[in-house]
Order: C-alpha cells, then structure tokens, then sequence
C-alpha cells in the first residue's frame, strides 16, 4: 500500500471524528507541555542548587592531608614481618601544608588534556580583631583571575571590584556575614590576627555572599601575596591546588591518578559532596515519573478514541477487507492515526512546553541567598524534547497496536451478513 | 486444463460449528467459464451467501479446493487472499457499502490505488470512464453519503470494475432496491456479460433477476442441484 493512500484513508477516518480526534491530542499535548515544563524547571533548579557547591568547588583538590604515616616502621622490620603487629594510640605527624614543588605540578597540570584549568589556593587561619573581640575566620588567598575564571568568583562578589583584590596591595573581600558581625564598609581597613599572633591590616574592597550563610560567616578572600605575607610564608607557599576538569565524571579516575604522580593527597568532587548527587537523582526521578505518568493517561485516551473509531468504522474496515486491503494495510492505517493524533499532540505540547517554561522563566524569584539569581530558574535542555517527544511516540505507538491489532482482525463476513 | 475456467469449485464442504454441528456446504463442485453470466438461486438458509463468501476467499474455514485462474486458494496466507481479492475479485454487496468519508470518484479509484500498478490521475481518468458508462458520472464528486440508493450500487459496480477483474460476484446486489433501479442494474451486468465480455457470479432470491442470466446454479440444503 503505498504511503499516499495510506495518508489518505487515514485522513479521512480522522476527520470523520474530528472532535474526538482533537481531544485525544489536547491529552498528549497537555502530558507534553507539563512534562517539559516539570522537568526544565526542576532541572534549572537542580542546576541552581548544584551550583551553589560545585560552581565553587574544585573537581579535584590536590593538598597534604595531616594524617598518620601510612607505614608504621615496626611493619618494616625483618625481625618482626612474619608476626601481627599491635600498635595502639597511633598519632598523625605535622606534615608541612605546603605542597612540594607546586610550580611543577601546576606546570604539568596545564598540560594534561583533561584539564579545563588549574587554581593555586592557600587557607590561612585568622582572627577577625574588633576591639576586643576576637572572630574565628579563614582567608581564602586566591588567584583572582584564575579563581574568577574557573569558579565564578566574580557572580559571588556582591558589592565591590573582584578585580581590586589584586590592584589593590593588602585587600581584602570579606564574607557578608563577617561584615556584618563586625560592621566594616567597604573601604574600611579592618585588623586581622594571624595563628602566630601578628597582626596585620587589610582594606576591605567588596562583600563576597555565597549563599551558604554559615560559610559567609567565616570566609573571606584575599590575593595569593596578601596571604602568603600574612602566613609569613615565603612565594611558593600554596597549600592547595584546585583543578577542573572538561570532564567532572572523570574526577574520581583523575585523582586517584595524580594521588600517585604528585605524592600528595587528591580528592574529587564525587566523593568531597556526595550528597548533592543523591538529592539531584532523586528530585530528577520524581519529575520524571510525574512527566511519564501524565503521558501513559494520555495514552489511555488515545486508545480509548481509536476504539470506539474502530467499532464505528466496522463498516469501513469490512469493505476495505474486502475489496483487498489486507490486514496488516487496516493495522496501518490505525497505527497511523494513533501516531498522527501522538506527533500533532507533542509538537503542539513542545511550543507550549517551551511557553510554559519561558513564563516561568520570567516570574521574581529574589532571595538574599542566592545573590546571581533574579528569576526562577529554568533549564533549557533539548534533552527533555527529545525524551518527551520520542516518549509520545512510543506511547501513542502502544496505544494504536491494541485497537490497531483488533481492527486487523475484523472478519469481513461477519460485518457484511449481519445487516 | 481448460484455460476459460475462470473459478472452480472442488468438493467444497463446510462445517457450522454454532450452536450446534451442521454441515452448510456438501460436496459443492462447479466451474465457471470465462464471460459466463451465472447466477446462483435457493432457500434462504440453502449455503448460497456461505458459497459466495467461500468462493471470494474472505472466508477460509472450508474444506476442498478453490481455483481462481487455475491456482489454488487453499495455503495463501491472508496476506495473499488480500491481494487476490483486489486484483481479481469485484464486488457488489446487497448494501451498497461505499466508504462514507470519501467522494464517490475515490470509492471507486480505492481498490486501484491499492493494487497500485498505475498513477493516480490516470486511475481517476478511467474511474469518470466508468462512471460514465454507468450513466453517473455527474456524481464523481459527491461525498458517498449523499447518494441515493440505486446511484450507490451502480458505483458499487464501478468500484467492483475498476481493477479490470477476472470475475465480479454479486451477493444479492439488487435485493435492497425498487423494480426501476432492479432493472438498472441487471442491464448494467447484462450490459458488462455481452460488450465486455465480463464474467459474473450473482447471489439473488430474485427469480425473475435468474431467469435473464446465462447460467443458474440451483442450490438445495447445501448442494447444487
């Protein structure tokens, strides 16, 4: 049967139940727009909360851990290798924090394909001095560019220059909730008290909020030089280097590589923020779950509209089975109209999914939280219209083979001798 | 072999099954010849419509054998029976059973697009042909729903010649009409059985119908007679 005539019969028998034709594909189109819509602003939102955490985080953090020394001499000794050794109350040693030959490693880091760029990154332990008050802290010394770059460092900095933070000798961006504590303004120079006791001044050039209010409480963001002076440390002081990859899956597999090369502590994101991962899976499978739901009732009404098609068109399919169109031709033809009513339903249900969203997209979404963020967020990943479209497919398919499959097996004898 | 036998009937016996055992068909064998005017006459309740459904390979639960144009019947597969029925088998129903959705030139192109051995602007060239044999062809662009009901069984004719078939079968074509449009259409198949040579095989009750054909096949409980 050739595809025209097809395209025509079941045309005919399509319009012949317009209505009824219509709202089957109103239901796929509705199952299609709420399933787009659900999952590009679940997915934005997921992204949104992510990217709290791994915008800034590192996919793979090289530093010297303080740990006990993995070989204890006792193990080594000839005299004592066939026995099992006890040791009780094993203590860690002070490794130095600083990572051995830092500017090979950076080097050799840049150089590696997998690696989109490569951060230097001290911790320095301070006090935040205000009179006689003294506030637990951590100054971040960073690689402006670098950190601006690879991690967003400008999105976070809230009022101020990021850029300042180098121009600018002996600066300082304070966390929001630090500033607030101790109710410094930008261009105030504040005093900080290093874990040797010095105490050093620093000019504060902006407000960094992350949206982490515990972190904002603690964390503030310095130049790598301003740092390395206030550690008292010497240029090639850096205790971390940060890297992300093109790839964050690899980061396990990278690590685990560079903990051997480098002789230094590697740990990845996977591991460092496992429970992002599990939060994001489970949010993604209830939006799915509700998007498919939604399509397999649409489904139900394709095959209840093909069904009362099919015992109104008995006539129809009588005589089209006898005047030679086999069965496997009127399948077709059912099948083909199940996927006509399934195509028109998804791609009407895409524009309006892709409507929908925009809508969303533009509602105020403002909290003091999340500084980058004005509107809800909305993920437009083609992704979704692709699984959406293909799934309508599949279930319209499903819902024309049962009607489909019955029509085929209608016995012309039976319609034509029982008038 | 004889090569004007058009059909034949080999021992055909059928078996209803519901309510209760009953044997329709006995033994039936006859054969029609090419450009053979035949009608089939008996009781109602004698097997003539269960021979014809038989004979048009819609029904396949017999046992013997059917030849049409020589080759057997009995092992195609639907598929096959399908095709068979489209290429040389017409048809014209007791009720007219054009297809509502359709335009009356469409109806009767149908079973040629199917077949698919020519295009469509000549398909519907030789549809207003013979529509127009018919005295019809005004109607071409009618939907088929409009139509009375002589005009809808003349197009059942066209339909049923449109793919230049080896043999037309007629279940009681004119048992649903009035004497005037009766009359129509046996001069229409009388027409068809002397110009064109067309062989025909007509289910009818109508004695009077019978007695103007070439050929009547008696049917009595199951057997011809």
């Amino acid at each position: 049967m050739s595809f025209k005539l097809l395209f025509d019969i079941s045309k005919a028998l399509l319009f012949s139940r317009f209505k009824q034709t219509l709202v089957a594909a109103i239901g796929v189109t509705f199952g299609i727009t709420m399933f787009i819509t659900l999952l590009s602003f679940m997915n934005g939102l997921n992204k949104m909360l992510d990217g709290l955490v791994s915008n800034r985080t590192p996919h793979v953090r090289i530093y010297n851990n303080i740990k006990p020394t993995v070989v204890q001499p006792i193990n080594e000794s000839a005299q004592f290798k066939d026995a099992y050794n006890f040791i009780s109350s094993v203590k860690p040693y002070n490794t130095r924090k600083e990572i051995y030959n830092v500017n090979a490693i950076m080097d050799k880091l840049k150089t590696d394909d997998r690696v989109l760029g490569v951060a230097p990154k001290i911790a320095a332990q301070v006090f935040y001095t205000l009179g006689n008050v003294n506030l637990n802290g951590v100054i971040n010394g960073v690689d402006v560019d670098a950190e601006a770059r690879l991690f967003y460092f400008n999105d976070y900095v809230t009022t101020g220059n990021y850029l300042d933070l180098q121009n600018t000798s002996n600066s300082i961006i304070l966390g929001k909730g630090v500033a607030d504590i101790i109710l410094a303004q930008i261009g105030d120079v504040i005093t900080v008290t290093t874990s040797t006791g010095e105490q050093f001044p620093l000019k504060v050039v902006g407000y960094f909020q992350s949206g982490i209010a515990d972190y904002d409480k603690v964390q503030s963001y310095a130049s790598i030089n301003t740092t390395q002076k206030l550690s008292g440390r010497g240029k090639s002081y850096i205790s971390d280097v940060q890297v992300k990859l093109k790839d964050i899956n690899l980061a396990p597999v990278v690590a685990a590589e560079y903990r051997n090369i480098f002789e230094a502590d590697a740990e990845d994101i996977q591991t460092a923020n496992a429970q992002f991962e599990t939060g994001t899976n489970v949010r993604t499978i209830i939006s799915y779950a509700v998007g498919i739901t939604l399509l397999i009732v649409a489904g139900f009404g394709i095959y209840n509209i093909l069904n009362m098609l099919i015992y109104e068109k008995m006539d129809t399919i009588a005589i089209l089975k006898a005047t030679g169109f086999a069965g496997y031709d009127v399948k077709r033809i059912f099948i083909s109209i199940a996927l006509t009513i399934g195509i028109c339903g998804a791609l009407a249900g895409m524009v309006f999914g892709f409507a929908l969203s925009n809508v969303i997209d533009q509602i105020p979404f403002e909290t003091a939280a999340l500084p980058t963020v004005k509107t809800f967020p909305v993920d437009y990943n083609p992704k979704y219209y692709f699984i959406a479209g293909t799934f309508a497919i599949v279930t319209t398919y499903f819902a024309g083979w049962f009607p489909a499959q019955k029509a085929s097996k209608v016995d012309p004898v039976i319609i034509i001798r029982g008038k | 072999m004889n090569k004007n036998i058009v059909l034949e009937a080999k021992g055909i016996t059928k078996y209803f099954n519901d309510p209760v055992k009953f044997e329709v068909l006995k033994q039936v064998n006859f054969s029609i010849n090419k450009g053979e005017f035949v009608s089939v006459v008996g009781k109602s309740g004698c097997g003539k419509s269960t021979l014809l459904y038989i004979l048009s390979t819609m029904d396949t639960d017999y046992s013997g054998d059917l030849l049409i144009d020589g080759i057997s019947m009995k092992d195609k597969s639907e598929k096959e029976l399908a095709a068979v029925r489209n290429e040389k088998i017409g048809f014209v129903f007791q009720f007219h059973y054009l297809l509502n959705e359709f335009t009356v030139l469409h109806n009767v192109i149908l079973p040629a697009l199917k077949l698919n051995r020519l295009q469509q602007p000549v398909l519907e060239e030789k549809g207003i042909k013979l529509l127009s044999l018919l005295g019809i062809e005004k109607l071409s662009g009618k939907m088929a729903n409009q139509l009375s009901g002589g005009e809808k069984q003349r197009v059942a004719i066209a339909r049923a010649m449109i793919n230049d078939p080896l043999i037309i079968m007629g279940d009681e074509p004119t048992g649903n009409l009035d004497s005037k449009n009766s009359q129509i259409v046996f001069d229409i198949f009388k027409e068809l059985a002397v110009e064109f040579n067309q062989t025909l095989l007509i289910v009818t009750h109508d004695d009077a119908f019978a007695e103007k054909t070439n050929r009547i096949i008696k049917m009595d409980d199951g057997r011809v007679v």
